[in-house]
């Protein structure tokens, strides 16, 4: 960062601005790239979900909310009797799965939840193929794996504070932000990287802040614990500040009397009556079949931008509406717009794929911003044949985070096509195979000489992407042009989808083929030596 | 034996800076939202502003602490915010402030 911090004279802002941009990009540059690029296709985590689970039909139209409540209440009375509280989402236009979770009596934490995944038509567990779906993608952007869920979130964490930093000294270095935003120079070897990184950055330099600064703001109860720890001093007062942001809370003590639930379609309708027909997004009930049961219905959080929670509180015997939360504090609705941003669940399909483009133009920021690193040294290195370590590493890792990751993804969607339906811990076999193509890819980047690793596997991203259509028309009946006749837009935008980035994939493929490394070694006067040795050349727009 | 002592003066302002920032940033963005639960709002509301407003503070601070002329003037700079932070803390912590 500041090798020169000994040397006499002090340095300007911009130099020290620039080295902190790169070094706290770089060191956090890998896992920041996966974060991003997971984190996008979360945005369309809900029909990835769908497009994993074929057996399930396309979703025409959004079953009756309070027929399905009661059908999956039903069944979590024969699944969970003895559960203190259970919990599930409802299905909207997006998501055509009922999920539920339900606490095991006496475990605390997060070991004691169980769940399941239901099927809104029948209420019964679903009888698809066992998968985590886009739920791994999402998961995965903030709590790893392998890992426990914790350190995950503090490494992600961290991560997102190096982003942070990042973009701020990186707008301090840039004095010509708004200049250089309009300036490209094609074909120019460093230059153009700077400018594909420049482009990337500035153009989408709000959602950048915005996500990175709510991507902290979503964990902050667990990375800024020490406010609350002051001012709290009972649990609860502790309890009365969650209320403000989560609409979850530890169910009551039970009475141990017994008594029957009331019924959940009619407390769904009465939700409905309240918020509109697609109003109601979560029902959770506590105590049920105790004489304290608890309906609670959390608002659809599609309905709007903040996800502070609003609620309606039944008695879950009598059904009689108790209390209803509509409005949060100032703080807690700062809070919670600001997590709804991060979310985007209250997108509509045009702000849906702006979210999409601008937060993989993000990615694209992070892996110019990579690539960058070594287009500029590699002009330095005082051999470039034999770079020394650190450039080897970075190189490689470049190779594994950028092409490695397209691999394993598209892996990911391919072992959820071909391993057996009924196979044992069949979900967390599909993410096995991710991490051991993503392992793989970094074999083979350390094996192969660096410009023969990008291409090789940039191709292997296109084809598999470009092959993943063909994939699914052979293993389901729901190929490609089916769906789109029939106006399937969750599987034909998904698959047309991969079609484009197999394209990208491949125009990147060519372009790196086809880049002729410039003789180095001989520093040419102007400022741009244009010595970048092999492997780079433009980016993905 | 020189050379690991030339080393050590080229490496140690570095080192204490990464560490100013990491952990010092991450002190003072804690301290700021301990101090934030004494602003004369609502209890969870103060307690909140402080969460968002303390990733700002650790930000800027980060980037105080790689602008500074010296190592020396970056845990200084840090210190000097901290003060009235600690302050207002220091009544959060006791009650004062309740």
């Amino acid at each position: 960062m500041t090798q020169k911090t000994t040397a006499p004279k002090a340095r300007g802002i911009r130099q020290t601005m620039s080295d902190l941009h790169i070094w706290a990009g770089l060191l956090a540059g890998w896992l920041l790239y996966a974060m991003f690029l997971t984190g996008t296709t979360a945005y369309f985590r809900d029909e990835i979900s769908q497009w994993m689970r074929p057996e399930l039909p396309a979703q025409h139209q959004v079953p009756d909310a309070g027929a399905t409540a009661q059908r999956v209440v039903d069944t979590l009375q024969q699944e969970a009797p003895s559960s203190p509280q259970w919990s599930f989402t409802l299905p909207d236009a997006r998501n055509n799965v009922v999920s539920a979770f339900w606490r095991i009596p006496n475990i605390q934490g997060r070991r004691g939840f169980q769940s399941a995944i239901f099927d809104p038509a029948s209420g019964e567990k679903l009888h698809a193929r066992d998968t985590n779906g886009g739920d791994f993608f999402y998961r995965f952007h903030f709590n790893f794996y392998y890992i426990p869920v914790l350190w995950g979130r503090w490494l992600a964490g961290l991560c997102a504070m190096f982003m942070l930093v990042a973009i701020i000294s990186g707008v301090i270095t840039h004095k010509k932000i708004f200049i250089d935003f309009f300036t490209f120079r094609w074909g120019k070897g460093q230059r153009s990287w700077l400018d594909a990184h420049n482009m990337l950055s500035v153009f989408g330099l709000p959602f950048h802040l915005m996500i990175t600064y709510s991507g902290l703001v979503t964990l902050m109860l667990l990375y800024m614990p020490w406010g609350g720890d002051a001012a709290f001093k009972t649990p609860a007062q502790r309890q009365a500040a969650l209320a403000q942001m989560s609409a979850f809370r530890q169910p009551a003590r039970p009475t141990g009397e017994s008594a029957p639930l009331a019924s959940i379609a009619d407390i769904v309708r009465e939700g409905q009556q309240h918020w509109g027909p697609d109003g109601v997004g979560q029902v959770i009930i506590a105590n049920p079949g105790d004489a304290a049961a608890r309906v609670t219905l959390v608002q659809n959080r599609a309905e709007r931008v903040s996800i502070s929670p609003h609620t309606m509180v039944f008695d879950g015997v009598t059904g009689k509406l108790d209390s209803v939360r509509d409005s949060a504090s100032a703080a807690a609705e700062t809070r919670g717009v600001l997590y709804g941003l991060h979310l985007g669940n209250f997108a509509d399909v045009v702000t849906r794929w702006l979210y999409f483009l601008v937060s993989l133009a993000g990615t694209a920021m992070v892996g110019t911003g990579l690539v960058l690193w070594t287009v500029k040294r590699r002009a330095k290195l005082p051999d470039p044949q034999r770079p020394h370590f650190g450039f080897r590493l970075v190189e490689r890792l470049n190779i594994t985070a950028i092409g490695g990751l397209s691999i394993a993804m598209t892996v990911f969607l391919w072992a959820n096509r071909l391993l057996p339906v009924d196979a044992a811990h069949r979900a967390a076999g599909e993410i096995d195979i991710f991490f051991i193509a993503w392992g793989a890819s970094l074999l083979h980047a350390v094996l192969r000489p660096a410009k023969r690793a990008w291409v090789e596997q940039l191709w292997c991203a296109a084809a598999l992407l470009a092959l993943t259509p063909v994939l699914n028309a052979l293993t389901t009946s729901r190929p490609l042009w089916k769906s789109i006749a029939q106006g399937d837009w969750v599987f034909a935008g998904l698959e047309l989808t991969l079609l484009a980035l197999a394209a990208a994939h491949a125009w990147l493929a060519i372009r790196t083929m086809r880049h002729k490394p410039k003789p180095a070694r001989k520093p040419a006067r102007r400022a741009q030596p244009g010595a970048e040795g092999h492997a780079q050349e433009q980016v993905t727009a | 034996m020189n050379s690991i002592l030339t080393t050590a003066r080229h490496v140690g302002p570095l080192v204490s800076r990464i560490v100013a920032a990491v952990l010092g940033g991450y002190a003072l963005a804690a301290l700021a939202s301990v101090a934030a639960v004494a602003l004369p709002l609502g209890k969870p509301d103060a307690v909140m502003t402080g969460m968002l407003a303390s990733f700002l503070v650790y930000a800027l601070a980060v980037v105080w602490v790689f602008a500074a002329r010296s190592a020396w003037r970056a845990w200084v700079g840090l210190a000097v915010a901290a003060i009235p932070l600690l302050a207002a803390a220091a009544a959060v912590w006791t009650g004062a402030a309740a």
